[in-house]
């Protein structure tokens, strides 16, 4: 068990890769009443091509079958795991994204028990002809729901309009025809596929004895046996660098009309130095424009193109990216040409060092804001591992960050030909 | 468990509430201004967080105000409106990363309480008067923000039950407030009406993190009690309700593809009665959590929804159930959601049942003590409430409910309105 000391957070991690490939990160924060556990795999809604565990072509499955698969680990042949949990003073939860799927628990009492839950519940998989008829009609009423949410439709607009290849152009939950073909095979497929040990990361923050929980969990993998996993080979289309559609339109019947404005950001593979680089001066400068009272949020405001509801946000994996701009405005044409004039006058633009001092002061100030959260040190620390990135250097690294390395990153952020629009407006 | 050691000073005409503690990376303060609701002045008060955060008198502008935050390492702030029971609630909250974590930030705290304290007290003004431009614009976001409710249907759904149960009572009226009373508040209405706020709003300030509570209790009071002078005492007492004989169904029609089914009862049980800590364990067997009856029924044994739950307003006593199904499974759902709540009123759970439940309900309660704001609210909860049930006497109390407890508040609660938003289809298509 390697033990990290961090002295700038004031936190220790314990870790350690198991023989069968898992790797195990403990985190104990004792001060917490609370323990959170995630098993994660390094598998979500674009891994849709693939080669199956012990065969060599690739298949494609249907649309929506991760997320699936997510909502069917729960249940068993004699039971419901919502149940096993409860019984323990737990209270289980899982999600799909684009890249990932998840379970977890967060507990006060029988810490270990729970984790051990968990993994078995995860490791465990029972899946039946009915069981699966009968996951559909709870699934096309999440479908449903998601379908009557502007705000999602007005994102996955904007993504569709991005990415003419690549499967983040799928809905995480397919549609409700999609997952109409999804058969037991299919599911066992993909279980057997991809959740081997080794592309998963089990990681447990919170009130507990290190020592002793990675004992417990050792002990529980060694009395498993797992087939041999050879590399992962997945498939994803080449994708070309400019979005596919300029400007998407989509009807709903909305009171106030909504805009959204996308940035296909830069795909081009990174070193890990790079990319966590990238990926922070990504997120900071969208937050120096477009926050309360940054320079581009003002002069939207001051127009009267945006309100409440205005928001941003950015994305940075491993083989694709986007930042997004989005509002309530009852001038969707308006808001997109001048979001978008803005963004493109970003290339001649220059930072100050006293406004790259004040957005690493921000950046770290909010970091360190977002770990109050245990969920969120342990999914983020998940994220940047699959990079490669531990999650506890980024203050260092935004403190190093320069006027340089924020200028020379805005002077090639935007073009014209990767920016794509997507409104919402009434019939 | 942690024991919470809150300390409460009254300050006069202002309660300051101190909570040391080591847990988190960030210090919080959040002041809460706690007044009746009435139509008379919901509007201002949904305005009004928006347009404190637009500037101040030494940060004249959102940028500058925004800069002097971000200067702070990233200090959050954010004031909103509320309704709690026939209350409404303006909260202001900073939020700052705790100094320790930080090389040669030694001021901060300082620096964020004075902050605080211009938000509050020396708002941007124009003579006796807010800035006109800054409060037309922000009754523009406000419009927008009132208009757009209806695309989010679960809200929306929420919102028509809460018309339709609570017509004639102070808790039916919308926390984002009226357009048509809009037209008539202007820059000088608006600051005539803060300043009152101000001298008369019930106000609690909570300061929770890493702190030296003699520090927080030296200075504070200094800094926000100086432009104040007292509040008033008034309580704010639930109105009472017209009981009507059979509940009420209302149904709405929409371009939507999933229908809400919400329905209201009356608990006739609140906060500062003995059976509360019973009403908490009835909702978890019921409707609360992923064990719970709705869940289990409506969703895994029936498949007709993805969430089906119920959730309590604790000081106006309802019990509220939220479920999203298909158009046609309306009467099938209904039924089963009556189903339940028979079943609880015939004590149909058992001793494991309760057990299982009341650890869920601990556990939730400490993990909202894991998190700051939670916290603070739990904590406040008290003061809505006007009795003092402490964290800890809320966990133990739980800890004594029976089941006969729970079956007598079962069969307290009434069914009052059924509301459903569905298709277009015409409403034969059950």
């Amino acid at each position: 068990m390697n033990k990290l000391e961090y002295d700038v957070i004031n936190e220790t991690i314990y870790t350690e890769q198991l023989d069968n490939g898992l790797t195990v990160i403990l985190l104990p924060k004792n001060d917490m009443a609370k323990t959170y556990g995630v098993f994660s795999t390094d598998y979500g809604s674009i891994d849709q091509t693939f080669v199956p565990i012990e065969q060599s072509d690739y298949i494609t499955v249907p649309e929506g079958i991760a997320h699936f698969l997510e909502h069917k680990l729960f249940e068993k042949e004699d039971r419901d795991v919502f149940a096993d949990f409860g019984k323990q003073g737990a209270s289980p939860n899982a999600y799909t994204s684009f890249t990932k799927t998840a379970y977890l628990f967060s507990a006060t009492t029988n810490i270990e028990k729970n984790v051990e839950t968990l993994i078995d519940f995860v490791q465990d998989p029972y899946f039946s002809e009915e069981s699966v008829e009968k996951e559909k009609g709870i699934i096309a009423q999440e479908i449903q729901m998601y379908n009557d949410q502007p705000d999602w439709q007005s994102f996955m607009g904007t993504i569709k309009g991005m990415f003419q290849n690549h499967p983040v152009n799928i809905d995480i939950a397919g549609t409700v025809d999609s997952i109409k073909t999804i058969s037991k095979d299919d599911l066992y497929t993909c279980y057997n596929t991809f959740y081997h040990p080794e592309n998963m990361v089990l990681f447990i923050a919170g009130n507990f004895d290190p020592s002793s929980m990675m004992e417990m969990v050792k002990t529980n993998q060694s009395n498993k046996t797992f087939k041999k996993m050879e590399e992962l080979q997945r498939d994803y289309p080449e994708e070309p660098k400019e979005v596919t559609e300029k400007e998407t339109t989509i009807q709903m019947p909305v009171s106030v009309p909504k805009c959204t404005v996308g940035i296909k950001e830069s795909n081009q593979p990174l070193g890990k130095a790079k990319f966590l680089k990238r990926d922070l001066c990504q997120s900071m400068v969208l937050d120096f424009y477009f926050a309360k009272g940054g320079p581009f949020y003002q002069e939207l405001y001051e127009d009267k193109l945006i309100d409440d509801s205005f928001s941003f946000e950015t994305n940075l994996e491993k083989n694709f990216g986007y930042s997004l701009i989005s509002s309530n405005t009852a001038q969707p044409n308006v808001f997109a040409s001048k979001v978008k004039s803005l963004l493109l006058s970003t290339n001649e633009q220059t930072f100050t060092e006293e406004e790259v001092n004040r957005m690493k002061n921000k950046q770290i100030g909010h970091l360190l804001r977002a770990m109050n959260s245990l969920e969120f040190i342990a999914n983020k620390y998940i994220h940047y591992s699959t990079l490669d990135i531990d999650l506890f250097d980024i203050i260092p690294t935004i403190q190093s960050l320069t006027v340089e390395d924020m200028n020379q990153f805005i002077q090639s952020w935007i073009e014209e030909d990767r920016i794509a629009i997507c409104k919402i407006v009434a019939e | 468990m942690e024991s919470v050691n809150e300390k409460i000073i009254n300050e006069g005409n202002f309660r300051l509430h101190i909570v040391p503690t080591s847990k988190y990376k960030t210090i919080n303060i959040v002041v809460k201004l706690k007044a009746p609701l009435s139509r008379d002045t919901i509007t201002k008060r949904a305005l009004l967080p928006y347009v404190l955060q637009q500037g101040t008198k030494n940060f004249p502008s959102r940028t500058d105000l925004q800069n002097k935050l971000d200067d702070l390492y990233g200090a959050v702030l954010a004031i909103n409106g509320s309704k709690k029971g026939e209350n409404h609630i303006i909260s202001v909250r900073l939020e700052i990363a705790n100094p320790k974590f930080i090389p040669n930030a030694s001021n901060l705290k300082e620096e964020a309480l004075q902050i605080l304290q211009e938000i509050i007290f020396n708002p941007k003004t124009n003579g006796g008067s807010f800035e006109e431009t800054i409060v037309e614009r922000e009754k523009e976001t406000l419009r927008h923000k009132i208009d757009s409710i209806i695309d989010e249907k679960m809200s929306y759904a929420n919102m028509r039950l809460i018309d339709e149960m609570c017509k004639d009572e102070a808790y039916q009226l919308h926390v984002n407030g009226y357009k048509e009373d809009l037209d008539e508040i202007n820059a000088t209405s608006l600051y005539t009406y803060y300043q009152q706020i101000l001298q008369e709003d019930q106000m609690d300030v909570y300061v929770l993190g890493d702190i030296d509570q003699k520090e927080i209790e030296q200075k504070l009071p200094t800094l926000l009690s100086k432009s104040r002078k007292g509040e008033s005492a008034e309580e704010t007492k639930t109105s009472s309700y017209q009981k009507k004989g059979e509940p009420k169904e209302v149904i709405e029609h929409q371009d939507v593809q999933q229908a809400k089914l919400h329905i209201g009862y009356r608990t006739n049980t609140i906060f500062s009665d003995n059976d509360y800590f019973a009403l908490q364990v009835f909702n978890g067997l019921f409707g609360g959590f992923p064990s719970s009856k709705l869940f289990i029924n409506v969703r895994e044994k029936n498949s007709l929804a993805y969430y089906a739950s119920s959730r309590l307003e604790s000081h106006k006593g309802l019990l509220l159930v939220f479920s999203g199904i298909a158009p046609t499974d309306y009467e099938k759902a209904k039924d089963i959601i009556i189903e339940q709540m028979n079943a609880m009123k015939n004590g149909d759970f058992t001793e494991n049942e309760l057990e299982e439940i009341k650890g869920l309900i601990e556990n939730q309660l400490l993990e909202t003590m894991d998190h700051p704001q939670g916290f603070i609210e739990l904590l406040y909860q008290q003061v809505i409430g006007g009795k003092q049930i402490t964290p800890e006497t809320l966990m133990n109390q739980v800890k004594q409910v029976t089941k006969e407890d729970v079956i007598k508040v079962a069969n307290k609660m009434e069914e009052d309105t059924i509301y459903l938003l569905t298709n277009k289809g015409g409403s034969n298509n059950e």
